[in-house]
This record gives C-alpha cells, structure tokens and sequence, in this order.
C-alpha cells in the first residue's frame, strides 16, 4: 500500500523527520505512538501534502506512484485520507456541498459517473448510520461551531463517505470522551478490510484498545524506534516513553 | 492628443451643453429646461472632482479627462438574439433596454397591465408628464456639490420614470437593462431614472449595466427613488460592464413613514466604478438596506460611497458590504451614518468585509459614523483578510482542486450578500456569474 523509504522533512528550518522508514501492507493497521516532538503530526501532514513542510530526502511510494510529486487533491483522488488532528472550520460551506463536491471530484478524476443530488443523498445518509450522525449535521457550515468530538466524528464521517485506501489517522483520539471514542473505533473497525490500511497515530494506548493494530511502532526524534505488536503499546502505557529512549541511546553507544 | 487640465476639459463639457440644447428640439419649453441650466452653471463652478476633494481621495478620474468625450450615439450592434445572455429567467417579458443611454423601444419588451402605473421612458414622460415628474425629478439628487450630479441632470435627457399610485402593486419584478457600445469611440452617456413609489405600494426593480468595445464609454447615472409611507421597493444593481467603462453612479433614495428601502449592489465589471448611495430615512419607522458586493482584478477600480441619514427616530438600518480583490485591482469603501438629533431610538448596523488575494490589490475602507442622538444603537466593523490557507489545504486534502477550493472560499465569503437578492431566478444567475468569475481573480 505505501513504502516510506529514509524520509527527512523539516519545518521552518528544523529537521523534525530524520530518515523514517516505514511499510504498510494493504488491510493492515499500523499504530504509530510517541512523545511529543517526535514527528508523529509531522508525518500525517506530510504524507498529506501540506505545502509548510519541507522534504529534505526520502522516497514515498503509494500503491506504486510516487506519493510526494503529488499535490493534496491528487493524493486525495489516488485514495489517501488525513483525519485532521485540528479539523478546520470553514464558515459558509455546508458539509453536504463540500462532501458532493469532492465525492464527485474524486469520481471524475477515476472516470466514474457524478453522482446527482438524489443519489449522493441516499449515500450520503447509508454513512451517517457509521458514526450515528444526526441529519440536521448535513446543513450546517464544515465544523463551524463544532464540538471537538463532533469534529473528530466529521472527520470519521469524511473517511466513510470519500471510502480511502489508505486513512491516516492524526491523534483523532485527542479530546473525545469514551462514548465519542467508541463510536469513532466502531466507524473505523466496520472500515476495516483487506484492501484498505490503517495509520494510526497517537499518544495514548487507550485508542488501541478499541481499533486493534497489526503493528505498533515507537517514533523518537522523527524515526521509528521499536516495532512490535499490539503489546507493544501497553508496555509503552506501563512504562513510558522514556523506557524506549534509553534503548534506543544503549544501542548508539 | 495633448493632456488636458481639469479647466480646460471642464469648459469643454460646459460649452457642449449648447450643442444639447440645439439638439433637444421641441423639449426646450419643458418645465424642467429651467434646471438643467441651472445644473450646467452649477457644474461649471464645481468642475470634476480632484484628489485633493476628500470624497476623491482614493479614486482618480483622470484617465477619464485625457480626452473631450462626445455625447453618446446611437448603436446598432445589439440584437434581440444578443439580449438573452443579459436577461433573467421570467423577467424577459418585463424588459426596459438602455442603449448608450437612450430608450431602445425595439429592444424593449414591456407592457404594463397595472392601473395607474406608469413606465415610460424619461424623453417621452417629460413632456407627457411634466407635471407629475416636475414633483419629483431633480426634488431629491442634491447638484449643489455632486459635480456628477450636475452633469446628469444637466445633459440627461432618457432614462425611465416609473410611478406607482398609492397601494397599487407591480407584481412582476422590472428589468432595466443598460447596454453601451463604444465600437464607434468614445463617448459620454447620461441616464436618469426617477422612481416613485406611492404609499402602500409595491415595486420591484432590477437593473443590469453591460457593454462592448474598446473605447472609453463614460457612464453618468442618476437614480431618483421615492418611498412614500408604508411603500417597499425592492431594488437590486448589477454593474458588469466591460472593461473600457466608467461607471459613475449617483442614487438617492428617499423614504417617507413605515417604508421600506432595500438595494442589494453588485459590481463585477468596469474599468473604474464609483457608487454615490445615498438612503434618507425622513420619517418614522422606516427601514433601509444597502447591501454590497464587488469583485475586482487586474486594475480595476470599484469605489463605494454610501450614506445613511437617519432623519428621524426609531428607524432601522442594515448595510453590509463585501469584496474580493485580486491583481492590482482596487477598492474604496466609505460608509457614512448620520444620526440627527431628533432620531431617537436609531438602530443602525454596519459592517464590512474585504478580502484581498494578491500583494498588489488594495482597499480603503472607513467607516464614518456621526451621532448626535443620545438614545441610539448603532454598530459598525470593518475588516481586511486573506483567504485561510488551512481551510484551502483541508478542501484540497479532500481531493477537490486548489482553483475549486479557493473559489468555494471565495462564494462563503460572499454568500450571505446574495441571500438579499428577492427575485429567485436573478439571485441564482447573478450567483453563478460571479462563481465563475471567480476563476479569473
């Protein structure tokens, strides 16, 4: 699904990923957990092709092309979804026009049919029931005035309907209370398949409780550490991040 | 030719005016003769507005002074076929059509089935209704200090009066459309409308300004409108010129008891366009909107001076004003509230929004509120910003494409303005217009 090869990117001048390597296999999910610093967000943005940051070496490849000649729009058509950490709100566009027009966006650039009004209506409301969306939701401006959990269940909603290859997921788990948190897993476990993959990125073990991963990996100082499975991130819960520095400086002595 | 001073191009359009009167034949004994030579004197000692004069200070005319400009011709070049791309979806059977100036009566598709209203063209209603227009033409658009103003009603001698008797109503919404053509060179084009509305009436007026050609076509409008007590007019103002005009536009509107004035403006067109709108609330529980938008790119100038005089207590009045500039395009919002003495109880709210999409556009905005009662609620804002960078990177994340993103930024932005478009069909053409426009910004 997506081969991340030696990748450096900096930001304003500071190195933030220091040659990160990294392959996820379609259908898996892979959990990428570390302190703050250590180019978690920095990775989602990215892969997502936000123009602030700079990519100092490396190669990404998706499903075959090169993901990082690629404008946003284009990484988005080829099947690649960022959950914001921040969703953005955007005052005067209603979610049902913003989600019809990259939905048929996306279906013009993999030469399908637009879809009308009557029909992205009845899709639009079959994804609803995913993330127990309310219909007045539909009208409203794009995360104006949004809860933070109402966001980070947007974000959810976004993913269903625009059906990626490959979601990343940038701390969605941040600000959501247990019942906002289970409805989001639910969202993404019923997602789950052979053909789609997971990135998951958090702070915190308790996410992986509910969307259980293939892979965890440990990020430091923009490269992953540790890989492991599932039990990785409960020893990480146990013992912190700093059981997995001093490893890590053990081993460059 | 030679560059001329502001006197010398001054006395030009002063001494022109004994060419329009040869030319007026048998309207030299209309009663309203009598203010046009008293409008050519009082331009003669304005003359055109310099930077220096403070409500000139951010637009310059004088691009449109390098020339001695004749007054307008007739023009041809347009066809009923050519008019379907101006008109609006079930208003084509309500049409006034303007051309240079002057009343196109073949162009035109009108008939009016209202008691008592009339729709006539100016040229024609000033002799069959001198008495009724005598009332009113030339009563509210002061000259004393508007140069443009003096000009107009000095040479205007077409436009449309429109007169609605007391409680009658014009159901169908009017459109005037304005067309020049300046293919034969440049020219100088004055248009008056005079529009009143009598108590308990009803009334709906759209107007459209569009063009062809190269050469200068210099644009002189004047609006006269009068709502009497409890009247509504509904007056909605889409300038789309093409980019060799020079729209100067001058309205007074004036309402009377429980009337209601709303204009929703749009410019979208022109070289260089300056709005005088000027709203008088004179008595008790009126309500007045001026609702604005202009887009501008590469230089064009769009210049909005709007005032709001609330004469007497307990009126209400909404204005909001939002552009979007991009190349070296430019523009002026000043927006003037007055609150006299006696009018206790004003509510009064202002705002306006720019958005700026290159280094090189530019706005001049200024709020000028000016109170002198003491029991008033009165609120303005003004702002000046870009569009958000994040929310176009999270519309493009999403796979729509950066032009699209920023043109759905763009129509947020400006969105609500068009909800005060009252007629459907109009609203939604004016909408698409500009969604396209945006693409070129």
């Amino acid at each position: 699904m997506i081969t991340i090869k030696d990748l450096h990117a900096s930001v304003e001048g500071n190195q933030i990923l220091n040659g990160l390597t990294l392959e996820v296999k379609p259908g898996e999910v892979h959990a990428i957990m570390g302190p703050n610093g250590s180019g978690k967000s920095t990775l989602a943005n990215v892969l997502a092709g936000r123009e602030d940051y700079e990519i100092d070496g490396g190669e990404v490849t998706f499903n075959g092309q090169d993901l990082l000649e690629m404008g946003p729009e284009d990484r988005a058509r080829e099947g690649l979804f960022l959950a914001f950490q921040y969703p953005v709100e955007i005052p005067g566009v209603s979610n049902v026009n913003f989600l019809k027009t990259a939905v048929n966006e996306i279906r013009e650039y993999r030469g399908e049919e637009k879809m009308d009004a009557m029909e992205f209506l009845a899709y639009i409301r079959e994804k609803m029931k995913l993330v127990e969306m309310d219909e007045k939701f539909l009208s409203r401006s794009v995360n104006e005035g949004f809860s933070g959990g109402e966001k980070k269940r947007n974000e959810i909603f976004q993913m269903a309907v625009l059906e990626p290859k490959l979601a990343v997921m940038d701390e969605t788990d941040s600000g959501l209370d247990i019942d906002a948190l289970k409805i989001v897993a639910n969202g993404v476990n019923k997602m789950r398949g052979q053909d789609r993959s997971f990135i998951v990125i958090t702070h915190y073990q308790r996410l992986l409780n509910y969307i259980v991963p293939d892979v965890v990996h440990v990020l430091v100082d923009g490269k992953i550490v540790e890989s492991g499975d599932k039990d990785l991130a409960l020893r990480l819960e146990a013992q912190g991040y700093d059981w997995v520095k001093g490893e890590q400086a053990a081993a460059t002595v | 030719m030679s560059k001329l001073n502001y006197d010398e191009i001054r006395d030009w359009y002063v001494s022109n005016f004994n060419t329009f009167e040869n030319n007026l034949n048998g309207s030299l004994d209309v009663p309203f003769h009598k203010v046009r030579k008293s409008a050519i004197a009082k331009f003669e000692e304005l003359g055109f507005p310099a930077r220096r004069h403070e409500e000139w200070k951010y637009t310059n005319i004088t691009p449109l002074l390098k020339e001695k400009l004749p007054l307008a011709g007739k023009s041809d070049r347009f066809s009923a076929a050519d008019l379907a791309a101006y008109t609006f979806e079930g208003l084509e059977k309500n049409l006034l059509v303007f051309v240079n100036g002057q009343y196109s009566k073949e162009l035109s598709n009108y008939k009016n089935t209202v008691d008592g209203v009339i729709i006539e063209n100016l040229a024609s209603a000033l002799k069959n209704h001198s008495d009724l227009i005598a009332d009113s033409l030339s009563q509210y658009a002061n000259y004393d200090d508007e140069a443009f103003v003096a000009l107009n009603t000095a040479y205007a001698n077409d436009g449309l009066f429109i007169y609605v008797p007391d409680n009658a109503e014009v159901e169908a919404p009017l459109h005037l459309l304005h067309l020049s053509d300046s293919n034969d060179g440049a020219f100088f084009s004055n248009t008056r409308h005079l529009i009143v509305a009598g108590k308990n009436s009803r009334l709906k007026v759209v107007e459209s300004h569009h063009g062809i050609g190269d050469a200068i076509c210099f644009n002189n409008f004047v609006s006269e409108v009068v709502v009497m007590d409890n009247a509504r007019v509904d007056h909605v103002k889409l300038q789309d010129e093409h980019s060799a005009a020079y729209h100067i536009y001058n309205l007074q509107a004036h309402q009377e008891k429980e009337s209601v004035y709303s204009l929703v403006n749009i410019d979208i067109g022109g070289k260089l366009t300056r709005n005088n709108l000027n709203v008088a609330l004179k008595a008790e529980h009126c309500e007045g909107h001026l609702i604005g938008f202009y887009m501008g790119s590469k230089k064009q100038h769009i210049d909005n001076h709007t005032a709001i005089d609330h004469a007497m207590p307990n009126c209400y009045s909404n204005e909001i004003y939002k552009g979007i500039l991009g190349g070296k395009a430019s523009g002026v919002f000043n927006g003037k509230i007055f609150v006299r003495e006696d009018a206790q109880k004003t509510n009064a709210y202002q705002d306006n929004k720019a958005l700026l999409l290159s280094d090189d556009a530019k706005v001049n905005t200024k709020p000028q509120l000016e109170i002198f009662a003491d029991d008033v609620k009165c609120s303005h804002g003004a702002t000046v910003g870009q569009l958000d960078e994040e929310a176009i990177f999270y519309l493009r994340s999403r796979g729509i494409p950066k032009e699209k993103a920023q043109s759905m930024m763009q129509y947020a932005f400006a969105s609500d303005v068009f909800e005060y478009i009252p007629i459907e069909s109009v609203r939604e053409k004016i909408d698409h217009t500009i969604f396209e426009r945006f693409k070129t910004l």
